[in-house]
């Protein structure tokens, strides 16, 4: 039964001090999507896609300038016992990269957090954050160290309420995943340049199925979908050729690139595809270049493997860690239907009752829980000098989960002791310092309405302040799950 | 290539017995065996960890490094060990450290990235496998022996899984006053799933007590995890992330002072386990080696074999383990690197099994399923 504290709650991201709990939860919902924004203010006002390639585009092309300056002298001074690499310079170079990627990285956290908490789309927030970490990248490998964000910005908020495949080709193109899966150095045995390499191989040049791998394991048909090492194979030598302009040290690569093209932009580059008929999921693809790969993607989006995948995962985020399979059969079919309309995708598991069991069905992860906090106590933006520790002290940094499987939808490593210990320490810190007079009582009847149980609203009305009060309120069983 | 390495198995006591270890029997009881596992993040430079000195090309090619081994702990006619390791050395005297040489995981790329996801989850590339070993080793042990913690915010892959482990880590986050903790306790007696984590976290909060208020250095973090696995209740599993190895310059100084950190926090767990370092092990491993050749930096780059430290009770120790490849430019994995002739899974699976008194192929089935490890015998004590 709709329910409007689990439409706001379960569906949205926490409610405001000034909402007003919605009247038909159903249509709250659905009047969202008309609503939305895909470059909300806080997004608009972040490094963008532009200025952060520029960046890297540019320091880029004068470390590749510095690098041959040493490999010349390197050349010259060639008699073994010299040591005359002058590094210096290149590692001040990288130095300087790191230093602004992790303040573009910053930055981007802090307008996704905005944007979080002052949206009056929540519903359709959460599914981006949720589409960011079904295609996941993580800052821990350093290349996508300022780009991690824009994938989400770029790829994702556009496509939320499109076609799968729209959004899929978006993320598979964009640099900060073929830098992630480390498709931007494949190279086809039997293309132009891995022929040349054939007769003097090098041991990292070659074919790389990173990406191919997990478009198939992780972001389209899930790891029962139906194929096997073949396909894997076969699919990451369509991909190779895929790369990106202007952001590459690497020189076998780099001179396969127009040194005019936007740095950032994605790059085909001919002398690195495998030519040849592939092989795929029982289909043949004889397309010549980089529209081979693409008629790849797009047969896999439409795939039942792929609806039968992401219908378990949203089913998962809305109806609990074990998914009614009724649910699931439903959401697949309307995957199906509308050729992967993920709009269709959400009407169906609105329409769905699985998905408003009164019970709470999620015990939220840190993200969800510190997004929600900062909603319910007003704050449009969180006033810490560091954003990105600061999920990382509640256990969840921000494109950060450290595998391209993303943070794991389940209860499991957010329900731990510990995590319950920072949320308790890290609510005590917020109210604190936004102690602002807020009765945590009426507060509590504005969030929680009728589901406020008797325990909570004992407690908090005992507290010994207002400020401990809201403390307990931001940690108490309502607030701990959706 | 093989004929001209030399096996070296160097003991205090003569190495010579190994061969005839006892069989053993394998059913499993619970125990009062403890495991720390430390991994060393961003891949530690054995060549200047466990010191090569004897090998003819050693001067030679480690060049500017080379002087370190003049300070250097000797451990044997061919091996010193690093001078910041003296507490290390003192186990290895009283036969309680075993240092294994020219070792790698079956990665042989150079991304700290891919490299540490296949030392973590044992597979046999990167991402091949979700979980990690040391969650997987948790399916192995009885019930008590399982529980495990991660000394860390989040959990490492190492120890992910679907096997249930815990994690803490002294907070940077402002502490909660008390009267808000208790307050808390009581607001969570009617939710079933949450009083039982917060009855645990006050727990682990009351062992880690002054210790974890005095913030996070090597020797207080050593002394944390001794006093969260001591007595009856404590963590039976431990593990604990190193960083700070990735010394690509100035190596010489930054080593020094991680080598120091490293000396210090398992000095401190061998002092606050007490009695009970008797019943356990600590693997040091790290994702791969460095450079044999300085670079212009005064660092190393990334390379392949490494050295891995076996110490505790329960080590046969007093030995360097290893099947030397030798220095020499014609020896070197791809003309670079200490070539590695030491399976990290074999080392683990067989000290491990050992230690847990597991059925060494099982381990080895369990642990690294797709690397076809021979678990290496005689390392550890039933």
């Amino acid at each position: 039964m709709p329910n409007s504290v689990i439409a706001v709650n379960r569906f949205g991201l926490g409610g405001r001090p000034d909402d007003r709990l919605p009247g038909d939860p159903e249509r709250w919902l659905l009047d969202q999507f008309a609503r939305y924004d895909p470059v909300s203010a806080p997004i608009a006002a972040a490094p963008r896609h532009r200025d952060v390639m520029r960046y890297f585009g540019e320091s880029t092309g004068e470390f590749l300038v510095e690098s041959e300056r040493i490999r010349e002298i390197n050349l010259a001074a060639r008699d073994g016992e010299a040591m005359p690499a002058m590094d210096d310079r290149r590692a001040e170079m990288r130095r300087a990269m790191l230093r602004q990627g992790r303040d573009f990285h910053e930055a981007h956290i802090a307008a996704r957090v905005a944007s979080a908490l002052t949206s009056t789309t929540p519903f359709i927030e959460r599914l981006v954050h949720f589409w960011a970490n079904h295609f996941a990248v993580s800052i821990d490998k350093r290349e996508t160290l300022g780009y991690a964000g824009l994938l989400e910005f770029d790829a994702i908020r556009p496509h939320v309420l499109g076609r799968f495949e729209d959004m899929l080709l978006a993320v598979e193109q964009h640099p900060a995943m073929l830098l992630y899966l480390d498709q931007t150095t494949s190279i086809g045995p039997a293309s132009e340049f891995g022929a040349r390499l054939g007769n003097r191989p090098r041991r990292t040049l070659g074919l790389n199925e990173n990406l191919a791998r997990e478009v198939l394991e992780l972001h389209t048909l899930g790891v029962d979908g139906g194929y096997d090492q073949t396909d894997v194979t076969e699919f990451a030598r369509a991909l190779t050729g895929w790369t990106v302009n202007g952001l590459m040290r690497q020189r076998y690569i780099t001179r396969f690139l127009s040194p005019d093209a936007a740095p950032g932009s994605f790059a085909f580059a001919p002398e690195l595809h495998e030519p040849g008929v592939r092989r795929i999921m029982g289909q043949s693809y004889d397309q010549a270049d980089a529209a081979q790969a693409r008629a790849v993607l797009r047969d896999l989006a439409r795939h039942p493997s792929t609806a039968r995948h992401l219908a378990t995962k949203l089913a998962r985020h809305f109806a609990g860690d074990e998914p009614p399979p009724a649910l699931i059969d439903r959401l697949a079919s309307a995957y199906r239907s509308i050729d992967g309309d993920l709009s269709a995708v959400y009407r169906a598991l609105i329409a769905s009752p699985e998905a408003w069991v009164e019970q709470p069905v999620k015990f939220k992860t840190p993200w969800e829980w510190q997004v929600s906090a900062s909603r319910a106590l007003g704050q449009d933006a969180l006033p810490d000098t560091n954003v990105t520790r600061l999920f990382t002290q509640l256990g969840q940094p921000v494109w950060e989960s450290g595998s391209p499987a993303g943070y794991d939808d389940l209860a499991g490593p957010w329900a731990v002791p510990d995590a319950l210990v920072r949320r308790v320490e890290r609510a005590g810190a917020m109210v604190r310092a936004a102690a602002d007079g807020r009765d945590p009582r009426q507060l509590a009847e504005a969030l929680f309405a009728d589901r406020l149980s008797t325990a909570t609203a004992q407690t908090i009305a005992q507290a010994e302040s207002n400020g401990q009060g809201l403390a307990l309120l931001l940690v108490s069983p309502e607030f701990q799950r959706r | 290539m093989i004929d001209r390495r030399r096996f070296l198995s160097h003991s205090i006591a003569g190495g010579a017995t190994l061969a005839f270890a006892p069989q053993l029997a394998w059913a499993r009881a619970e125990t009062d065996r403890k495991l720390v596992v430390i991994v060393q993040r961003g891949a530690a430079d054995g060549l200047a960890t466990v010191i090569p000195a004897g090998d003819p090309q050693f001067a030679s090619q480690r060049r500017i490094f080379a002087e370190e081994a003049d300070a250097a702990l000797p451990l044997d006619g061919m091996f010193r060990l690093h001078p910041a390791l003296e507490r290390l050395k003192t186990f290895y005297d009283g036969g309680e450290a075993l240092f294994a040489h020219a070792v790698a995981s079956p990665y042989r790329e150079r991304s700290h990235f891919d490299g540490q996801n296949v030392l973590e989850t044992g597979g046999a590339e990167p991402f091949e496998l979700r979980d990690g070993w040391l969650n997987r080793l948790l399916t192995l042990l009885p019930g008590r022996d399982s529980r495990a913690l991660a000394l860390a915010v989040t959990v490492p892959l190492i120890l992910r899984g679907d096997n249930r482990v815990g994690n803490y880590a002294p907070s940077v986050l402002p502490d909660a006053n008390e009267d808000l903790l208790m307050r808390v306790g009581r607001l969570y007696d009617a939710d079933p799933e949450l009083h039982a984590l917060w009855n645990a976290a006050m727990d682990t909060e009351a062992r880690a007590g002054e210790t974890a208020a005095r913030r996070s250095n090597p020797a207080s973090l050593g002394a944390l995890a001794a006093r969260l696995m001591t007595g009856a209740d404590g963590a039976r599993i431990v593990t604990i992330d190193t960083d700070g190895w990735d010394t690509h310059a100035n190596q010489t100084g930054r080593l020094r002072r991680e080598l120091t950190g490293l000396n210090a926090m398992i000095g401190a767990l061998r002092d606050g386990l007490g009695d009970e370092w008797r019943d356990t092990l600590v693997v040091v491993a790290t994702e791969f080696g460095r450079t044999v050749a300085p670079n212009g930096t005064g660092g190393t780059d990334h390379g392949t074999g490494s050295a891995a430290m076996l110490l505790g009770g329960t080590v046969v120790g007093g030995r360097v383990h290893a099947d030397w490849p030798g220095l020499a430019t014609a020896q070197l994995y791809e003309g670079r690197d200490l070539r590695p002739t030491l399976s990290m899974d074999a080392l683990v699976a067989g000290a491990v099994a050992a230690h847990f008194g597991i059925e060494p192929q099982r381990a080895a089935r369990v642990l690294f399923p797709d690397t076809n490890a021979r678990p290496i015998e005689g390392l550890v004590r039933a």
